[in-house]
């Protein structure tokens, strides 16, 4: 690589999530029995026509102002023909020569600009499902909308692309209007890869990786494909541009096509449909309804509540936790106390990014505030609250029926400075192993002063006091 | 002449007829006439008579109706009909029975229509004659060994032939107008967007509009009154904004400006051209004011309209593979093979020739010299007729150059044969309204048409002017095929 730069731009495919299809109103609903989600518009029956959903057309607006990009104000629908099972009209209507949204940006963390080129909107297929030697068509995918969103060769590293994506599909997911869920298919995409000397201006010849539909693959095909290239080049030979596709198994990429194969789709303007047209208003009134975007929020998650950079990450990551930790932060004195419940106690109930994308938890954000809040009041010292918070998460029950009245009051001295004297008379083990200088042998004592005021004693304190305790018995 | 559909009405209100008895003689009349003619591919006798006793007890239970209700009628076999085989008269779609109704047919059976069949055309309304249909062509009821015209021919060969009061067919560049003038009836093409087309199967979406194939203007203005309504499932479907046209017909049309193009009169056969100068002149009898003027554009009409709705029609037809629906070929080894093979076999010669024709002017290399080309001109000639009327508030024009082919005329050349399509195809490429109504025959009997041309959404104007024109003419109209129901 050492002697070379990449250069690779992506096309990316995202499932938009209205409820209806894009041309009729079938659900747009995941999975279901094969077909069972089709009519006679979205199978392409003889006569059906078209009819444009108006959430398809707001939603590819609200992807293209959140990507910076210019809307236009009047585009039309084309169709692409070509010929497949899974193409039940034998075209795709896509937009060809006026997209919808153009010339905008997504922003790395380097400060680094990916160009959007385009978003328009397009159509889905169905899907073939191979069994027992035959070919089935399934439609129920046939017809959901879709965005594609098009980048300028912009990007120079692999994990410039992945930041990209990774950036791209939180986005969308703030805006709600799609759940960009790579293993379901709903964000897939092209990674078109080249290689140049490194300070060379020229491009080199492209392939396109098809249907990533995961960021470790797309990073391994990206890496396969770079070195192959770099070794063609090495030996004198030359990169043929072509599609290619990403093998797991052996973790390579392979050719599936030749640019002499390349499809004459023959576009033409959609007869069927009429143009679109997005006024300035409409537009105006969607960038007033665009929710506060990820790096907005984390921004202000840093700046306002000094929660440091990698746990606001965390928390902005995918749209539900953001809006939980908006909900239990209200009226709350200090957020990074719930920043550090969610990411220290909640986030450890969550194995993997599905269910911390799902965000199924026992502990609603209001009783999650409810807790902090008694914080707040002094009814409670950090340590219940974080033994309470446990028990939230194993019941669902909220604080007020875990803690008692008489669990919330402190300690008084004249009973913590008992429980402490009874505490080191039936701990002589660890007292002694603390006098020796095993300094560790305090937690144990501590954890019986602890259990004896079932966790209402202040810790700091009661440490103070033992510490005083044993040093003052010893100097007897 | 009196409108045939009101004419029924009145007997079945009044209880001269039952709508039963009505039915009868139709389905009676097809059982014996249509083996003669080939108007109908597939009669749907039953649905008829089952209709036909509702519409009964409706009217004995004193039910108010509308004048469409218990009218048979016929529906060409391109308009998608529920239950009922629908093939385009194509092979690849034999066996197709829709799953839904077209909204034209969803609208009139509101309206307690009576279908008494799917009619004859050309394969996938491609064609002239009528004869590219897979069931073979329908015939002229007033000369068997003429042809009805094309694609709708089915409907005008039931129609005059006395085997339907009126059908509903489909004009792409001029097939309700054509075969109406062959078989001397009217024929109106409604402004793009004034008739849903959803359910219609496409031949070139940018052109298609169904229309009626009637006796009279006056059932043409009730049919196009029905038809003529907003649907939410056809987004370039606006539907008649203004009052129903049939209001109009009394008006006089005094002081009316109608336009002549001389370019429309180039290459008509004499006798044609002679049937429309004296219609012309019963027009300005009647108060019309005659405007002659040049259209220059008109000679690109051709050339645009077979470049633009082959391009469509490559696409509509990409979906008959053979996977879903219709024919499939019984003997293939993979899906590619299948999808060759079942087109091959499933498709006509011209629907072929026309796919081809389609494919290449789209594909990438030639569509600047063809598609692109066409289209710019597409709106020259919208421009051309938009001028034309701003001089007059109609364009008089012949439906033909000639009157009916004999049989198999068009089968020799392919492009003499689009050649007759010069005065129907351009009010197509600009979307317009125009009615074709009978003016008078040629020296073996054959009917003459002439069209009226409108601006967008004028079908009031054009169906007024023709209305007065049929009314002062009377009884010279042709309509005479000694068959099918005599009432």
């Amino acid at each position: 690589m050492s002697n070379y730069e990449l250069v690779c731009g992506l096309e990316t495919h995202i499932e938009l999530s209205t409820k209806t299809k894009i041309f009729c109103s079938c659900t747009t609903e995941f999975g279901g029995d094969p077909n069972t989600h089709c009519c006679p518009v979205c199978i392409g029956l003889p006569g059906t026509l078209p009819k444009l959903n108006k959430k398809v057309v707001e939603y590819a607006v609200m992807a293209g102002l959140a990507t910076n990009c210019e809307i236009s104000p009047v585009s039309k629908m084309d169709r692409k023909n070509y010929v497949y099972p899974d193409l039940p009209k034998a075209y795709q209507i896509s937009q060809y020569d006026m997209p919808l949204c153009k010339n905008g940006y997504v922003e790395l963390s380097n400060g680094r600009k990916v160009r959007i080129l385009r978003i328009h909107i397009e159509e889905d297929a169905g899907k073939l499902v191979h069994q027992r030697g035959s070919t089935y068509v399934d439609y129920n995918r046939g017809g959901v909308p879709l965005i594609e969103i098009v980048t300028e060769p912009d990007i120079r590293s692999i994990d410039e692309a992945r930041e990209y994506l990774e950036r791209l599909q939180l986005v969308m997911r703030f805006l709600g209007i799609s759940d960009c869920k790579m293993q379901e298919g709903s964000m897939r995409c092209d990674v078109n890869v080249s290689v140049r000397p490194q300070g060379t201006e020229a491009f080199g010849t492209r392939t396109e990786i098809k249907n990533m539909n995961s960021f470790t693959h797309m990073a391994k095909a990206m890496e396969y494909e770079v070195n192959r290239q770099i070794d063609l080049l090495q030996s004198g030979e030359k990169v043929v541009q072509e599609t290619r596709r990403y093998n797991e198994e052996d973790d390579c990429t392979e050719s599936m096509r030749g640019k002499e194969d390349a499809h004459d789709y023959r576009y033409f303007r959609e007869p069927d449909l009429v143009t679109i047209q997005v006024s300035e208003e409409t537009v105006a009134q969607l960038r007033e309804k665009l929710p506060e975007l990820p790096h907005q929020r984390l921004e202000r998650y840093r700046a306002e509540f000094g929660i440091p950079e990698a746990d606001a990450q965390q928390l902005i990551k995918y749209r539900r936790i953001a809006d939980y930790f908006e909900a239990a932060i209200d009226g709350v004195q200090n957020p990074k106390v719930v920043a550090n419940c969610m990411i220290g106690q909640i986030f450890s109930r969550l194995d993997g990014d599905s269910a911390k994308e799902s965000f199924q938890v026992n502990v609603t954000p209001e009783n999650l505030n409810a807790l902090v809040k008694l914080l707040d009041e002094g009814k409670i010292k950090m340590n219940l609250l974080k033994a309470t918070l446990e028990k939230m998460l194993d019941t669902g029950k909220a604080p007020g029926e875990l803690i008692s009245e008489a669990d919330m009051g402190g300690v008084d001295a004249d009973a913590l400075k008992s429980v402490c004297e009874q505490a080191i008379a039936s701990n002589p083990n660890a007292v002694s192993d603390y006098l020796s200088g095993k300094e560790k042998a305090l937690k144990a004592i501590l954890g019986s002063v602890m259990k004896a005021t079932r966790g209402r004693a202040d810790a700091m304190e009661a440490e103070k006091l033992l510490i005083q305790l044993i040093q003052g018995a010893n100097a007897k | 002449m009196e409108s045939q559909i009101k004419k029924l009405h009145g007997l079945m209100q009044s209880r001269q007829i039952s709508c039963q008895e009505l039915t009868q003689n139709y389905l009676d009349a097809m059982e014996r006439d249509n083996i003669k003619i080939n108007a109908y591919v597939n009669p749907t006798a039953e649905l008829a008579m089952e209709t036909a006793k509702a519409v009964d007890k409706k009217i004995a239970s004193g039910e108010e109706l509308s004048p469409l209700a218990g009218i048979p009628m016929t529906l060409k076999d391109n308009i998608s009909t529920k239950g009922i085989e629908t093939t385009c008269c194509s092979n690849i779609l034999k066996g197709y029975y829709p799953i839904y109704d077209a909204t034209v047919w969803d609208i009139l059976q509101r309206q307690n229509a009576v279908l008494l069949g799917k009619t004859n055309m050309d394969e996938f309304a491609m064609g002239s004659s009528c004869e590219t249909s897979c069931f073979g062509g329908a015939l002229n009821p007033h000369d068997l060994s003429r042809v009805a015209g094309g694609s709708s021919g089915g409907v005008a060969s039931a129609v005059g032939g006395n085997l339907a009061v009126y059908g509903l067919g489909s004009d792409t560049g001029g097939s309700i107008r054509q075969p109406a003038s062959f078989c001397g009836l009217v024929g109106l093409k409604p402004t793009y967007g004034a008739v849903s087309r959803y359910g219609l199967i496409a031949y070139a979406s940018s052109f298609d509009q169904i229309g009626p194939i009637t006796a009279t203007v006056e059932d043409a203005a009730l049919i196009y009154d029905a038809i003529s309504r907003y649907d939410e499932k056809d987004s370039t479907c606006r539907g008649n904004t203004g009052k129903p046209v049939s209001e109009s017909l009394n008006n006089s049309i005094k002081g009316m400006k109608i336009g002549i193009a001389k370019e429309y009169f180039d290459g008509i056969r004499d006798d044609v051209n002679g049937a429309v100068q004296n219609a012309l002149k019963v027009c300005e009898s009647l108060g019309a004011e005659i405007v002659y003027f040049d259209m220059p554009a008109l000679k690109y009409s051709l050339p645009v309209y077979y470049i633009l709705a082959c391009a469509e029609a490559s696409s509509n037809l990409g979906r008959y593979d053979g996977i879903r629906y219709g024919y499939r070929t019984p003997h293939y080894g993979d899906r590619n093979e299948m999808i060759c093979k079942t087109r091959s076999e499933g498709f006509g010669r011209e629907v072929k020739r026309r796919i081809l024709l389609g494919t290449y002017v789209l594909s990438a290399g030639y569509y600047d010299a063809y598609y692109k080309k066409a289209q710019n001109l597409r709106g020259t000639l919208v421009k051309a007729f938009q001028d034309a009327f701003g001089k007059c508030d109609a364009i008089l024009a012949p439906t033909v150059p000639m009157t009916a082919f004999p049989l198999n005329f068009t089968a020799q050349d392919a492009v003499e044969t689009y050649q007759t399509d010069i005065c129907t195809v351009p009010v197509n490429i600009a979307g317009l309204p125009a009615v074709s109504i009978p003016c008078g025959f040629d020296a073996a009997g054959l009917p003459i048409g002439m069209q009226l041309i409108g601006s967008s959404f004028s079908e009031a104007v054009i169906l007024n002017i023709a209305h007065q024109y049929e009314s002062a003419v009377g009884n010279t109209v042709f309509r005479s095929a000694d068959m099918g129901v005599k009432l």
